[in-house]
């Protein structure tokens, strides 16, 4: 394999996997929060022990996202040095100050949290969870302007053959991060949702201790999951209507619409082959004229295909890539256009469809235990359980989706912004040898491996333990410990 | 604008290497000062609220790096790149290892998870060491900044040296730190263990300043023996303090002899990136400089405190017995 292809994988496998860590970390940590103001407003005892027991599995969580985000920022230097030197000057701001202003923040006060129970006012120590889970959203802010300029570049001119930063306030207040921001934060939501819900559930059913604490926590998983999902839709909606402007590739190739329509159908389902930019051999069950409305608020109007947007990028961003021995086999090739259809259009779909299920997982759970009534099925529990995994497989599929549908650009062209600012994927990668990229995909993979392995049986151990196993242990001079 | 950027960025390592430099120390001497399980808790709890605020420094000196120098971060970053996946890794063990060890209780579990501790601690520490050294003695990077010939490029004499240095330095940094931090047996140990092995330890580290800088390597040698001379009265704090001045005048004096390049290239010094030629618009600058300059305080301020409030000694007797 070419060194392309290495560092994409290594990407795409380091990022959905920072990325089951990250939306727990980040709903779970405001969650937490929010139980340990519930207790020290109320003095109610079943509001110490969710926070307690949640903050337990919280924390297991944390630490791998934490030092898999490391990797993050280290591999856009390694593995595309390129990439980092044609947009260092606008994508590192943001990134250095996530680390200076949110991560600082998080990595300290959640230090002082884990520590802090006998050694802080009860009060100054509900702080220091509040200013680690607010950081974790700040975090994710500004990451996803960074992400978001890559989608839709702002705030720049071309100098000297490379984007430089005129306004970061432009690059802050990108209407594609205004965008990204809630819809990812509600994803973030909703998988913390789903975990309270599917756990809560299960311990009903194995009529554990502490019945309140499950009772509270399916409740709240519910309904913070059913906002969730309510958010996820409006912002999605809006995200869908700005992408049609500013990548309208991605969202044909969302769709796998081949030949231009209006109004166009939103396809269900489809059967046969998607791959095929002339939608051959395709059966696809579809309502008519929803995407039109999607794209543009409107029935009628018309939504670009992928046969006509082809010709279109070509005249705009060039037919053939440069000749140019870094890029490989690439080098004077025909560009190819078409993100890959699979993946855009069956990631689309698994993404809202992995995220109604787990919305209404939450709902059904809700009304099954209502009144004091847990179900008796085996049914019960398994569902529970492994609806955990939907909101995970919704946000992934969303990422894969997103960062698939915009190839073959790592930069995509702002079609009303600067001319001349994008950058194509095969461009960006270090000149490295594909040796160095293996070795690391192999031991960071390995490393991941294991590491997941370790985190579920970390988790599993302490759903099972329930209430009791999280409660501190003494010390011989009869301070209680809080610590590791 | 540039060269306040290189100072900051300076400023971002010392601060790295200065606190996380105990932390490596108290992992890479784990099994040597703590003799059973109560007392390698005992050293893992005295770093434990603060070697994730700790590493932040690393992270913030990296995305500085980019912000400010896009051309030395992808230069320096891209050519170590084996060193550099091995010190990942190296984080990555030991990061989970601090927050997982205490999850189980079973010998066996502990184990594992000191030996990660250890290992990552030593290969991290390492790892700074070569990647610091090698910015400062340079890559064969040619007119693009990309590296020339052998992956291994990075590792030769003078930057193992530099991870010797820098691992040295840790072992007495962290031996000290726990020598302030703990009290009883595990104190007295680490006190006489710091004394012991400081001529050796900090031999690297001497030579590669007489490397790199000559008589220069001198204030460091002064301030490490103002520590051992404090050490030895039995003044930890002021040990530790002096520790921190050598760590400092250690950075300056690299960084001093760096500028103006910020990675030399040892193929053609025409090929050297500088810190004008490496750095991002003036524009980009200022706005950095702003959030720096809100920033940091405010981080000195809320880290400061958090040392504040773990300021108490510990001691085997705050170890609950079940873990």
């Amino acid at each position: 394999m070419e060194v392309l292809e290495l560092a994409r994988w290594q990407f795409g496998i380091t990022t959905v996997y920072h990325f089951l860590m990250v939306p727990l970390t980040i709903g779970l940590s405001l969650l937490v929060a929010g139980m340990q103001t519930a207790w020290v407003r109320t003095g109610n005892e079943r509001y110490y022990k969710m926070t307690k027991f949640w903050g337990k599995l919280l924390l297991i969580n944390f630490a791998m996202g934490v030092v898999t985000g490391i990797v993050q920022e280290f591999q856009f230097g390694m593995a595309w040095s390129a990439y980092s030197r044609f947009v260092g000057d606008v994508f590192g701001a943001p990134l250095a100050m996530e680390g200076l202003v949110a991560f600082f923040v998080e990595s300290t006060f959640l230090g002082l949290w884990i520590f802090g129970w006998d050694k802080l006012p009860r009060k100054v120590h509900l702080a220091c969870a509040w200013a680690f889970s607010l950081a974790t959203m700040a975090s994710a802010y500004f990451i996803l302007a960074a992400n978001s300029w890559m989608q839709h570049p702002v705030g720049i001119v071309m100098d000297e053959g490379r984007p430089r930063l005129t306004s970061i306030w432009a690059v802050l207040t990108n209407n594609t991060t205004l965008a990204a921001f809630p819809h990812t934060i509600a994803g973030a939501f909703a998988v913390a949702a789903t975990f309270l819900v599917g756990i809560g559930a299960w311990h009903l059913w194995k009529k554990s201790d502490e019945e309140g604490v499950w009772r509270s926590s399916l409740k709240l998983g519910t309904w913070v999951g059913v906002v969730a999902f309510g958010v996820l839709a409006i912002s999605g909606d809006i995200q869908g209507k700005l992408m049609f402007e500013q990548q309208p590739m991605k969202m044909a190739a969302a769709e796998a619409l081949c030949h231009t329509e209006e109004p166009a159908a939103f396809s269900v389902f489809a059967i046969g082959d998607v791959t095929r930019p002339d939608c051959e051999n395709v059966k696809s069950i579809t309502v008519p004229a929803l995407l039109s409305f999607l794209a543009h608020n409107d029935f009628s109007s018309e939504v670009k295909g992928i046969q006509d947007l082809v010709p279109m990028y070509q005249e705009k961003y060039g037919t053939n890539y440069p000749v140019d021995p870094r890029l490989g086999e690439l080098s004077g090739k025909p560009i190819d256009y078409v993100p890959a259809l699979p993946v855009t259009y069956w990631g689309f779909r698994l993404m809202i469809g992995f995220g109604a299920i787990s919305a209404g997982l939450g709902l059904l759970m809700l009304w099954l235990t209502r009144g004091g009534r847990v179900p008796r099925g085996r049914w019960f529990p398994v569902t529970a359980l492994a609806g955990i995994a939907t909101p995970f497989l919704a946000n992934s599929f969303g990422w894969i989706f997103t960062e698939m549908g915009r190839q073959p650009f790592v930069v995509v062209p702002n079609p009303s912004g600067v001319d001349g600012v994008w950058m194509f994927t095969a461009q960006a990668v270090s000149a490295s040898t594909p040796g160095e990229i293996l070795t690391s995909l192999i031991a960071l993979t390995t490393v991941y491996g294991l590491l997941a392995c370790v985190e579920v049986y970390l988790i599993r151990k302490y759903v099972r333990g329930g209430v009791a196993g999280v409660m501190p242990a003494k010390t011989d001079d009869g301070a209680l410990a809080f610590a590791y | 604008m540039e060269t306040l950027w290189f100072c900051l960025i300076a400023l971002l390592w010392l601060g790295y290497l200065f606190l996380e430099g105990f932390d490596f120390g108290v992992g890479m001497l784990l099994p040597f000062l703590g003799r059973d399980n109560t007392e390698r808790r005992v050293m893992i709890n005295t770093i434990g609220p603060v070697w994730d605020g700790n590493e932040v420094w690393l992270l913030v000196a990296g995305g500085a790096t980019f912000a400010a120098f896009p051309g030395w971060y992808a230069a320096l970053f891209s050519a170590a790149y084996l060193p550099l996946t091995l010190f990942l890794v190296a984080l990555i063990g030991r990061g989970v290892a601090f927050e997982y060890r205490g999850k189980v209780d079973s010998e066996r579990w502990r184990k594992v998870w000191d030996a990660v501790i250890f290992v990552g601690s030593w290969v991290a520490a390492l790892g700074v060491g070569l990647i610091i050294a090698t910015t400062v003695t340079g890559l064969p990077i040619d007119a693009a900044g990309d590296r020339v010939g052998s992956p291994f490029a990075a590792i030769r004499l003078e930057t193992l040296l530099g991870a010797l240095a820098i691992a040295g330095y840790a072992l007495v940094h962290g031996a000290i730190f726990v020598a302030l931090k703990t009290e009883g047996e595990i104190r007295e140990r680490a006190r006489r263990t710091a004394l012991k092995i400081s001529p050796i330890a900090l031999l690297p580290l001497v030579a590669l300043l007489l490397h790199v800088a000559g008589v220069w390597a001198l204030p460091v040698l002064v301030f490490a023996g103002l520590a051992l001379w404090r050490l030895w009265v039995g003044r930890e704090g002021q040990a530790f303090a002096f520790m921190g001045l050598a760590v400092a005048a250690t950075v300056t004096v690299l960084f001093a002899s760096l500028y103006p390049n910020v990675l030399p290239s040892t193929l053609d010094p025409a090929y050297s990136l500088t810190v004008a030629g490496a750095a991002s618009s003036p524009y980009t600058l200022m706005v950095m400089t702003w959030v720096a300059a809100f920033g940091t305080p405010a981080v000195l301020i809320y880290q400061g405190w958090t040392y504040w409030v773990f300021r108490k000694r510990i001691g085997v007797q705050h170890i609950p017995a079940a873990h």
